[in-house]
């Protein structure tokens, strides 16, 4: 067990816990942050993602020991303070880009990255940054939809 | 251990339709010359028949909302959203003031399972004229409450105002705070389509806000004070007893977590869910795998030869009278295809020393209850089952396991909430799969391009063993203390869906085999008619080159259904004139799902490059679903049908040993993944004045034959076996 503070959604969190325990628990027990789902807890799946500052990864893989001070951040936290909607949960309610919705934020997330580092994507990126993150709904036609469509908003 | 073993039904056409008309009710043989369902006037449309009374369907709310009960649970079909367009649409309400409760047997109807595209056509037709009926007597009750004669009166969200005096009453006022207990009766005035405002039209999902948000919305997100986790551990070979934990075992074992044996069952459970994981893990670790060659491989073989005597050849029809036929005949095959929800299986559960609580995705609450009421010993009236959404399935999976190892847990641990998920290599090889299918195919054509035979030999497992009132039909009561093995085979005649042609034939033979393979099996998005409908619109395609017909005026021609030619029509226009390059080829398929349920037709455009290596690249549906309630809805879901689909075709296959299954998880078995995903297209047809036909898994059966027709087109190379994986071009 060690004091572990971590960022999430702009506020701090101190608490007592092993390190190695995966980020995914941590946020959906402790901070009761349900957004980022069980999938699979292997990496191939995508329906845990979280953003680690910029970059969009696997938080069943993550352990909470290596984000200390790190700017993490969960589906929950993209509208902003105001309660608007982020562009690309804009554009996912616009293209109605989800069935059951279970690996909706995990590509939200991704989205959200890649959008970050690259603002006008291609098909081909967009189908690449959603690589790591599966459907079983076939909601993926809609889901690139909406991202082309969060990036043309957001230019 | 399972047995393989078989049973067979062999019959001619005739015979086939009475041997299967005691194993089935309403089989729909002889559908392909019925113009279409005839709306029953004189009878109470879907669950309403079994639920007549009022109240069971709606409640007035105080500030005059209404709130709408089903018993169908939402799985991303969008019920919910359909439930309110209606319910808005007849009691002239603003779609905001409807909610919606869902499947709870505290509080819904009985409509038994959400499956087989039935939602719109048995619960929403409910609601429609439940709605419609309370509508007519809200009127008169205000008529009377206000000494008005009815026919001044105008009901507009919630409020009944008379037109020259202007007074006005909320409808709850109207009840005094009561319910409407009456029974509904016929006729009902159905507000008529072209005074639509809701009906019909793009509304959107609710759900979708909460969804995006990432608010807690499934039965995995649901969280009580003081709830306990659990991860439980089965048998995971076929037939395996658990072996007894040693002390030893218990070393670096995390000591917050409660290890339980129970019959061959083995649960860890502690309020720390990781540690829960981490103890399960170990322990599954230790356990280890027998390593006995594959033997999905040669299943096909198998399967056929679980035969009493020479049955399964199929011999020129007797009494053919025809010559001068010309025979197409071929053998195709269908794996074990998973459901593979995303999130796995989850349930909760609680018990108070009387009262069992269970929060579930099971598509059925009702029959879900029954089957744990058996499990447990417990009577029914002491259990209550509540719908939650889940992970989308598309058919029987592990949601109901799960939730039946929380209620076995909750008993041992009563006055607490206790939640069990599936791990994901749990959820792989412990669900109940769709069944492997082999279908023997011999068709005999016409000079003039008809088709004058056909003759089926099909092999299939069970196509549904879902929740009854069978214990055994829940995987945890098989592993008690004292097992309860099921006892039948559940519903076998879902491998015969779709398996007669939608074709005029001249003479069609069918043979229905059943086999039981070692496999755990159940309902899968479509049952047996994707495997047919791959197996038909093979030979269908591969009688259109002998015709030298191009492939869909073939099918046309083959057809006298209007609605069934009409989206074979509508596809050819989408797709003439299209361009491809020598490595492209475009494939086409029909079928009329349940041959009496949604049309669609679905082309596909596929590349094939020089080592085999297929890719999907295009995917059209036309599809008429009769009336259409939320076109948008079923769009999304036809488009989906097609990407799952074209998943299963290109590359999904259950492999197994003799000892146990080795698909464990998305590497052993993968889908589709972005990168190859299909743009896909969806025209409806909406034909005036049609009941609503269910849509929502129609696009399923098409879409493999499209693929590998396509596939033929490029390379000349013929697909029977699926998956498709990579096509061997060689000679
Ligand atoms: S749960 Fe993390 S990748 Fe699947
Ligand atoms: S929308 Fe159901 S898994 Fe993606």
């Amino acid at each position: 067990m060690a004091l572990i503070t971590i960022r999430v959604n702009g506020e701090s969190h101190q608490f007592e816990e092993d390190q190695e325990v995966p980020l995914l628990y941590v946020l959906r027990n402790r901070l009761r942050l349900t957004g980022p789902k069980f999938g699979c807890g292997l990496g191939q799946c995508g329906s845990c993602k979280v953003l680690v500052g910029d970059v969009a990864q696997f938080s069943c893989l993550v352990p909470v020991g290596s984000v200390v001070n790190q700017e993490i951040t969960t589906i929950e936290g993209l509208q902003s303070d105001t309660g608007e909607w982020h562009p690309v949960q804009q554009a996912f309610m616009e293209e109605q880009a989800a069935q059951c919705g279970y690996c909706t934020g995990g590509m939200i997330i991704s989205a959200v990255a890649l959008l970050r580092k690259n603002n006008q994507p291609e098909d081909a990126e967009i189908r690449e940054a959603l690589n790591g993150n599966l459907c079983r709904c076939g909601s993926q036609a809609r889901v690139i939809k909406a991202i082309d469509r969060a990036a043309k908003a957001d230019k | 251990m399972k047995a393989e073993n078989s049973h067979i039904v062999k019959a001619g056409r005739r015979d086939f339709v009475r041997q299967l008309g005691t194993l089935v009710v309403g089989f729909p043989i002889l559908s392909w010359n019925n113009p279409g369902e005839v709306i029953q006037d004189l009878k109470l449309p879907g669950s309403l028949s079994r639920h007549p009374s009022l109240d069971a369907w709606l409640e007035i709310l105080e500030d005059n909302r209404i709130r709408v009960f089903t018993g169908k649970i939402e799985l991303g079909q969008g019920i919910s959203t359909v439930i309110r367009q209606v319910a808005a649409e007849e009691l002239f309400a603003d779609i905001e003031q409807v909610e919606v409760v869902v499947a709870d047997t505290g509080r819904t109807p009985n409509e038994g399972y959400t499956a087989g595209s039935g939602s719109v056509k048995g619960s929403a037709m409910s609601v429609r004229y439940a709605a419609a009926f309370a509508r007519k007597k809200l009127c008169e009750l205000a008529a009377a409450k206000l000494g008005l004669s009815d026919d001044q009166l105008i009901l507009q969200g919630g409020v009944v105002s008379h037109k020259s005096s202007g007074k006005q009453i909320g409808i709850s006022e109207i009840l005094n705070g009561q319910q409407l207990k009456t029974e509904i009766e016929l006729p009902v005035d159905l507000v008529s389509q072209e005074n639509y405002r809701y009906v019909g039209t793009d509304v959107r999902h609710k759900a979708m806000e909460s969804i995006v948000a990432g608010k807690p919305w499934f039965v995995q997100d649901l969280f009580f004070d003081g709830m306990l986790h659990a991860r439980v551990l089965r048998p995971t070979t076929f037939g395996q007893i658990l072996p007894d934990l040693k002390p030893e075992d218990g070393k670096g074992f995390p000591l917050e977590v409660e290890v339980r044996r129970h019959g061959n069952l083995l649960a860890f459970v502690s309020e720390h869910e990781y540690q829960v994981v981490k103890a399960y893990n170990r322990v599954r670790s230790m356990i280890s795998i027998p390593d006995s060659g594959t033997s999905h491989g040669d299943l096909r073989d198998r399967m056929a030869k679980f035969e009493t005597e020479n049955e399964g050849q199929l011999s020129p029809l007797e009494n053919l009278d025809e010559q001068d036929l010309t025979w197409v005949e071929g053998s195709f095959y269908k794996p074990y295809v998973m459901h593979g929800a995303i999130g796995p299986a989850c349930g909760v559960a609680h018990y108070d020393g009387t009262e069992l609580t269970i929060w579930t995705h099971s598509q059925g609450v009702y029959p879900f209850r029954s089957a744990v009421s058996a499990m447990l010993d417990l009577d029914e009236e002491n259990i209550r089952v509540i719908g939650v959404p889940g992970s989308g399935c598309f058919g029987h999976n592990s949601s109901d396991d799960a939730a039946a190892d929380a209620a076995v847990l909750a008993l041992l641990y009563p006055g607490k909430h206790i939640r069990v998920q599936w791990m994901r290599e749990q959820e792989h090889a412990g669900e109940p799969y769709g069944s492997a299918m082999r279908m023997d195919v011999r068709a005999g054509l016409r000079g003039d391009g008809t088709v004058a035979t056909w003759q089926a030999g099909i092999w299939t497992d069970s196509h549904s063993t879902r929740p009854n009132s069978d214990a055994g039909t829940l995987l945890t009561a098989r592993h008690l203390p004292k097992p309860k093995p099921m006892s039948g085979r559940g519903y076998l005649r879902g491998g015969v869906r779709n398996a007669e042609p939608y074709y005029h034939v001249g003479m069609t033979e069918i043979q229905a085999h059943f086999f039981e393979g070692k496999q755990r099996v159940s309902s899968l998005r479509s049952l047996g008619a994707y495997a047919n409908a791959f197996a038909i619109e093979s030979v269908m395609d591969e009688m259109s080159m002998l015709a030298g017909m191009d492939p869909l005026d073939f099918r046309i021609k083959n057809l006298s259904d209007k609605r069934a030619i009409a989206v074979l029509e509508k596809l050819k226009a989408t797709t003439d004139g299209m361009q491809l390059n020598d490595d492209e080829g475009l494939g086409f398929a029909f079928c009329r799902y349940k041959n009496n349920d949604a049309y669609c037709a679905v082309a596909a455009r596929v590349k094939v490059d020089n080592h085999g290596q297929v890719e999907v690249e295009e995917l059209w549906a036309v599809l008429d679903a009769g009336e259409v309630m939320n076109p948008d809805g079923l769009i999304n879901q036809t488009e989906g049908g097609m990407i799952q689909a074209a998943s299963w075709t290109l590359m999904e296959q259950v492999t197994f040993t003799s000892e146990m299954t080795t698909s464990r998880n998305w590497g052993t078995y993968p889908i589709l993944r972005c990168p190859d995903v299909p743009m896909v297209h969806v025209d409806l047809i909406r034909p005036a004045g049609v009941p609503p036909l269910g849509g929502g898994e129609a696009a399923t059966p098409p879409t493999p034959a499209a693929i590998t027709n396509a596939v033929f087109r490029v390379t000349g190379k013929r697909i029977y076996d699926l998956p498709i994986g990579t096509v061997s071009l060689d000679g």
